[in-house]
């Protein structure tokens, strides 16, 4: 497997957000390459690339790109740049450390698919990196690259940073571009989906950070390359930000079908308490969790798919034999109760209700059926709801009902949690606590 | 919440002329591409739960309900959002959909109070229908989670009330707000669990946004959002269609009663001119019906000093009669005449101007539609050859440019303005002309292109100067001109208009209009695809009010924006029978139909179907018999449902005139401004107590239907025909129907109406003759009424009303949304709480130089007279103007209107006043006369 950097090779360095020195390292000459290029030969190179959407579903960017109707303009582009996912810290960093190799590659996706206009819609808790975009922006602006006439070409562009006000739901696409309407972000019903009819009802395109900075790499080295890094309809290296119970957590940029116990076991050092790993759950906390003698799966889309889960924004969230899955789930239940925008019934009040079932057994008031209880409700919300969401909050309830029955039986039966206060695999506010060190 | 009975299809119709084949549950139904699954399963006959979808509304697919199978396709996909598609075959019902439902209706009634049989939706709920299909039998989960039980309601609303416990967070509300209303009044504030309806950050609906106009209110599936009527009286027992009685819009409604009693009026859906919408005074405004203040008795005076002494039919009719015929006796056969109500039914209008003609044996009749739309009648006849609009509401759907001239629809016309603000939402183009920043200057979601704010007075000006850059920047629609209008009138009127003193740039000084905005608006009037014309008062109410129309018409035919959907020239009526009140010959001058008492052949007519000889000289109009009463030759009127003291401008003038007369009789709900001043009192009845018709701004005749019993036992047509009866001129009528088959007699654009039509169709848009047997929704199709449009110079005449040192403001007036002209229904309303008085709007700038704070009581002085009024300081107006509303009396604010009118049509110039504003120390004199005239025996009811 190769040790390619496609996304962090210049992080770390001084100063590697700014322009010199992102200049200094060959940047924006993929631009310059792009701008010379037939504009359908850049939508093929991506198509070649087999680069897949990194914000969750894992959907071909290069066939999205060819969805947006051949008449109709204006055409927008939206970045998400939200990342909320409990367990996933990737984009942010992206931003922080390289922002204009996310630029370059927002320069040349407008430039390939005729987009003028296009918006980072960046989650309102990232104040630091919202900050290192403008700045960035504002250095590209100045430096004639983006704005009018796109590095001298006839061709203007204009990007706008949009910050989130704080909810979850807004990172999904839709809810994403009502938000940025100026309307309350509430999912919109698909069909149709965004690069029909999008941002102010015009086709859209919308990207995850993370997907679009690879785009650089693509039009430098080619489609090709690129699919040669990974495997099968999967190309390219991922970032994967592994977190929990891990000796060495952090983000680690490996082939998008890197095996996910090596990356614990190897790459991590496996856990810090020297415990066995008990469940791992792969791919933000709304993936399906893995029981720890389940985890020698490759992470790529499709086969860790056939797994039963996916590796969705590449959060590895990782827990010993000490934690109880219990109050694990009572937890993600919390949020997901706590973020579902209100919109369709089955996740509205279902929600709110696994979260109080799941807090009744975490407490040791639970009675015998409880759990199916629980699992019948997820049966209910997942897959009927307007947006994915519900199926996040009913995919961690089925898979740790499931795969950790007995965790929830004991505590019914003895009507007290049985691993005791402090059994934390993962703390409350997952995002920030568990994180170590960023590490490239 | 709509009734249960009515079919509920889910999703509106789709518009497409493909149809696709689909079978449902096995059953073949064909439906229009783009019909919803849930729509085609009910016209299949198949009922699927729903909670979130009704009819009205876009599909928006939130209860998960309507979930159904979709043979070869995985999932369950909402039937609500799913269109129909050749070929599919869908299930709605197998155990896993029975399954999935049951999930969900558990959900929502874990978190509902299940009161069911005390709750004011017992028996016409949708969540308890729902909860009936799906068959859920237990609830697990018990109901011990979070809940909203108990959370605080609010009904803070006089008509409705909110109560969160039972809302089941459909969104309807919200989306019939922003859907049909267009107010953007409601959101659903927080999110997951913690989502609650809310009229906003105040939390309370009145003084938010709301406009109290119920569209929320019929959306809801619950008793969430409920009328505070049905919640007190109970579910109602039966249901009659009616037609509104206050603006032109003539909206259709079901009055739902329990025996005589009216428990709501809900906006029908069948009905064409408001397709389930309404506004606030027809919603709920209706509760003046059975005020005590209706006087139900007959009474008479000698002298208008005397009390009033309460009399049995017989006697008042009889009295009646016997003084008229007495003045007739001694001062002839002109000096009595009757004013006809734009309020009443086309029948009783065709009574009153029959028994003028028959009966008085003159043409001394006319309506108060001259003090709104008599200009537009002559405008509209001289050009294209109808006095009426030439559209359908329903063609507003159609048009890309709305011109709006003097016309504030948000609040006089609020149902056809929601209409109005959708086709904007979709991207139609508004230009204003108003002197006033009206809300459809700027409304949620809606913005004028171009806001022409003139100099009250101005219209013909700014109208020529629109059509001097159409005809100078060859915009004009040659070939519609040259085929469809007379060659030789729109060459001189081309050559007028194209003088270089009719360019923007040189009446700019006169308008006080920028040359530049003239020029975009007329462009984008002329080329930006179907251009529709809306005026209101604001164009009739000038000494220049003909003209204005004309000048209207001109631009319409110059542009070929006439004769198909999406264009034409729209009058918006004030009152609800305004059309039909002037169809039905309430002229002076026009017989039925609008057709001159010197024609002979169609005097001969009439002669010949009532059996008596017709004056072949034009009448007395009403400022004429006012100025004739003061010279004595004028001495005996009979009144019917109007009051001209209140509306009529220079009151004080018409207060003299009426103390002049001999025998006043006036016929009313209440007693009124103008009874003071009567010696016969006859008691009225409302559109809730009779049947006949009216007639909207479209031209659609409408059925009015009886709810209940006449309160003083006479319908007003029967009151009409026993004083006819008692002047020796039978009119033996058993049923407003048989006027109706005299009037399509005798009126060969009614040639085709009758009431049985109508229970079939629902209404009918006239002409409708033998040639247009179901009426006609589109005017001048194919060619003008009057065969070719004719082209009139307009040359702009300013109105010998200026500003001066002593007066050197401009008043304007109009009314607002909750009220509703003099008020003598809405004042007898919760519609106070939202407006209890008249206001004056006034430029800060103008208050500050004197001294005026907002709030403030102020003294607002013409040369005809003082009123005194609180005011409003507001940038809506610009400076140098003022805005008045006139709907309270005691504000008497026509006190200060001149006797300025329409050199055409006598309509009265109520929307030019030069005047001055003060603060004022209390109340004007006329204000003190009339409260002393209160004190006296005679100005109040037995
Ligand atoms: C509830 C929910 C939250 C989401 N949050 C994010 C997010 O924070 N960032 C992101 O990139 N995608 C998020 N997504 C996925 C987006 O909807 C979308 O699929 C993605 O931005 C597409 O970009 P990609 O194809 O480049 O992955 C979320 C989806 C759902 C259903
Ligand atoms: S699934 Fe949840 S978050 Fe998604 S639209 Fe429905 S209520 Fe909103
Ligand atoms: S009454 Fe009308 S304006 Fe008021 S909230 Fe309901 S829909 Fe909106
Ligand atoms: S108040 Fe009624 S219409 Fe509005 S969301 Fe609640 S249940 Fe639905
Ligand atoms: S009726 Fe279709 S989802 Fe509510």
């Amino acid at each position: 497997m190769s040790d390619v950097k496609v996304l962090t090779a210049r992080w770390g360095k001084k100063d590697s957000h700014t322009l010199a020195s992102y200049k200094a390292d060959g940047g924006y000459g993929a631009l310059e390459k792009a701008l010379s290029m037939p504009q359908p030969g850049i939508v093929e190179e991506v198509k070649i690339s087999n680069l897949r959407g990194r914000g969750g579903a894992g959907f071909a960017t290069g066939l999205k790109w060819t969805f947006l109707p051949k008449d109709i303009r204006p055409r927008y582009l939206c970045v998400n740049a939200d990342e909320s996912e409990p367990g996933t810290f990737k984009d942010r960093y992206i931003i922080e450390n390289d922002p204009h190799m996310l630029l370059e590659g927002i320069a040349i996706t407008c430039y390939a698919l005729d987009i003028h206009l296009a918006y980072i819609y960046i989650r309102g808790e990232f104040p630091k990196q919202a900050a290192a975009l403008e700045q960035a922006l504002a250095e590209a602006r100045e430096a004639g690259i983006i704005g009018k006439k796109l590095m001298g070409k006839d061709f203007d562009l204009e990007v706008h940073v949009h910050r989130g006000a704080g909810a979850y739901i807004c990172g999904e696409e839709s809810a994403l571009m009502e938000s940025l309407e100026g309307k309350k972000g509430y999912p919109r019903l698909k069909p149709p989906f965004p690069a029909v009819v999008g941002l102010w009802g015009k086709p859209t395109i919308i990207n995850n950070v993370e997907t679009l900075a690879n785009v650089p790499w693509i039009v430098k080295h080619g489609g090709a390359a690129f699919a040669a890094l990974g495997t099968g309809k999967s190309g390219g290296t991922r970032l994967f930000g592994v977190s929990g119970n891990v000796k060495r957590p952090g983000i680690y940029e490996k082939p998008v079908h890197y095996n996910l116990k090596k990356l614990i076991m190897e790459d991590c050092g496996g856990t810090a308490s020297g415990r066995p790993v008990k469940a791992v759950i792969p791919g933000g906390s709304s993936s399906p969790v893995l029981r720890g003698d389940e985890i020698d799966v490759s992470l790529e889309f499709d086969a860790i798919k056939a797994a039963g889960t996916m590796s969705g924004s590449g959060g590895v969230i990782v827990m010993d034999d000490s934690v109880c899955m219990v109050r694990v789930l009572s937890r993600v239940t919390k949020f997901y109760a706590e973020e579902s925008c209100g919109q369709c019934t089955p996740c509205r009040e279902g929600t709110p209700w696994m979260e109080s079932l799941c807090e009744k057994i975490e407490h040791g008031h639970g009675v015998p059926g409880d759990a199916d209880k629980l699992l019948d409700m997820a049966n209910h919300i997942g897959g009927f709801t307007i947006c994915a969401l519900g199926d996040a909050a009913s995919m961690p309830v089925q898979s740790f009902v499931k795969k950790f029955k007995d965790d929830f039986e004991r505590h019914i039966a003895e009507h007290r949690c049985p691993f005791g206060e402090g059994a934390w695999g993962v703390s409350q506010d997952s995002r920030e606590a568990v994180i170590g060190g960023m590490r490239a | 919440m709509r009734s249960l009975a009515e079919r509920d299809p889910g999703t509106p119709a789709a518009r497409s002329d493909r149809t696709v084949s689909l079978q449902i549950d096995g059953l073949p139904v064909q439906v229009p591409a783009g019909t919803s699954l849930l729509r085609a399963a009910v016209l299949a006959g198949v009922s699927i739960p729903k909670l979130c979808a009704t009819e009205a509304l876009a599909p928006f697919g939130s209860c998960r309900l309507c979930l159904v199978e979709v043979e070869g396709k995985k999932g369950f996909p909402a039937s609500c959002t799913t269109p129909a598609e050749e070929g599919m075959r869908v299930r709605t019902q197998s155990d896993a959909l029975a399954r999935l439902r049951r999930g969900v209706l558990e959900l929502y009634l874990t978190d509902h109070p299940l009161d069911c049989l005390t709750c004011s939706a017992n028996g016409n709920c949708e969540l308890q229908a729902v909860a009936g299909t799906v068959g859920l039998r237990e609830v697990r989960y018990g109901t011990s989670g979070q809940s909203h039980q108990g959370a605080a309601g609010d009904d803070s609303n006089p008509y409705f009330a909110f109560d969160p416990s039972r809302c089941v967070v459909c969104s309807r509300c919200v989306r019939a707000c922003e859907e049909q209303q267009g107010s953007f009044a409601l959101t659903i504030e927080g999110r997951g669990f913690a989502s609650r309806v809310s009229p906003g950050p105040g939390g309370r609906f009145l003084g938010s946004e709301c406009v109290s106009c119920g569209a929320c209110v019929t959306a809801c599936p619950t008793a969430a959002l409920a009328e505070k009527s049905l919640v007190a009286l109970g579910q109602p027992q039966r249901r009659v269609a009616t037609t509104c009685g206050y603006c032109g819009v003539g909206c259709g409604f079901e009055a739902e009663v329990q025996g005589e009693r009216v428990v709501r009026m809900l906006p029908s859906r069948e009905a064409q001119a408001n397709l389930g919408h309404a506004c606030v005074k027809g919603r709920f405004a209706w509760g003046y019906a059975t005020h005590p203040d209706r006087i139900t008795r007959p009474m008479i005076r000698a002298r208008t000093s005397d009390p009033w002494r309460e009399v049995s039919w017989e006697e008042a009719i009889g009295h009646a009669a016997a003084e008229l015929r007495r003045i007739q006796a001694g001062h002839g056969r002109g000096s009595i005449g009757a004013i006809v109500s734009s309020r009443c039914t086309n029948e009783e209008d065709w009574l009153v101007q029959k028994l003028v003609r028959t009966a008085f044996g003159n043409n001394n009749v006319d309506t108060c539609a001259r003090v709104c739309h008599a200009p537009t009648g002559y405008g509209l006849g001289q050009t294209l050859g109808t006095s009426a609009g030439t559209q359908t509401f329903a063609s507003v759907e159609q048009a890309d440019v709305v011109l709006l001239i003097g016309a504030n629809p948000t609040d006089a016309h609020p149902v056809f303005a929601s209409r109005l603000k959708r086709r904007l939402r979709e991207g139609a183009r508004l230009v204003v002309v108003d002197p006033r920043a009206i809300e459809l200057v700027r409304a949620p979601h809606v913005r004028a292109d171009y806001h022409l704010q003139l100099r009250p007075g101005t219209n013909v000006a700014v109208l020529t100067a629109l059509a001097h850059v159409v005809v100078t920047e060859g915009l004009a629609a040659t070939r519609f001109v040259a085929e469809r209008c007379e060659p030789g009138a729109f060459e001189i009127w081309r050559e007028f208009v194209a003088r270089p003193e009719h360019a923007p740039e040189a009446l700019e000084p006169v308008t006080g209009v920028p040359a530049a905005l003239v020029r975009g608006a007329a462009r984008l009037y002329a080329t930006g695809g179907n251009a529709a014309i809306y005026y209101g008062l604001g164009v009739t109410e000038h000494s220049q009010g003909s003209t204005a129309v004309i000048a209207i018409a001109n631009l319409a035919m110059a542009t070929g924006n006439v004769g198909r959907e999406g264009v034409g020239v729209n009058p918006l009526r004030g009152q609800n029978n305004v059309q039909g009140s002037c169809d039905m010959g309430s002229f002076p001058h026009e017989l039925p139909g609008y057709r001159h008492v010197s024609d002979a052949a169609v005097r001969g007519s009439f002669e010949a179907d009532w059996g008596v000889r017709l004056d072949p000289e034009p009448g007395l109009r009403i400022p004429n018999m006012m100025d004739a009463a003061l010279d004595g030759s004028f001495r005996g009127l009979y009144c019917q449902g109007e009051d001209p003291v209140q509306s009529e401008p220079d009151t004080r003038h018409v207060i003299e005139a009426l103390q002049a007369m001999e025998c006043v009789i006036v016929q009313d709900l209440f007693l009124s401004e103008t009874s003071r001043w009567a010696h016969v009192f006859l008691p009225g009845a409302s559109f809730l107590e009779k049947d006949g018709t009216f007639t909207n701004a479209e031209r659609r005749i409408s059925r009015v239907r009886r709810v209940m019993a006449p309160l003083c036992g006479k319908a007003d047509w029967e009151v009409t025909a026993a004083l006819s009866a008692a002047l020796g001129h039978p009119m033996p009528y058993r049923h407003p129907s048989e006027i109706m088959e005299e009037i399509a007699r005798l009126t060969p654009t009614f040639a085709g109406v009758s009431y049985a039509k109508l229970d079939r169709l629902g209404s009918l848009q006239w002409p409708c003759n033998a040639a247009a047997p179901e009426g006609t929704p589109t005017m001048h199709v194919g060619g003008f009424v009057r065969g070719k449009g004719r082209f009139l110079p307009t040359a702009y005449v300013p109105t010998p009303e200026r500003t001066t040192p002593r007066f050197p403001l401009l008043l304007t007036t109009g009314r607002i949304l909750s009220q509703y002209n003099v008020g003598a229904q809405t004042r007898r309303t919760e519609n106070l709480r939202f407006c209890g008085e008249d206001l004056l709007e006034i430029h800060p700038q103008d208050a500050a130089d004197r001294r005026v704070a907002d709030g403030d009581l102020v003294s607002l002085t013409s040369r005809s007279g003082e009123a005194v009024l609180r005011a409003h300081l507001t940038e809506r107006v610009q400076p140098g103007v003022v805005y008045a509303t006139f709907h309270f009396p005691e504000t008497g604010a026509n006190v200060t209107t001149t006797e300025n009118s329409d050199w055409a049509t006598n309509c009265p110039e109520y929307k030019v006043t030069a005047v001055q504003v003060a603060r004022a120390a209390g109340r004007s004199a006329w204000q003190r006369e009339r409260e002393a005239m209160l004190r006296s025996p005679a100005g109040e009811a037995p």
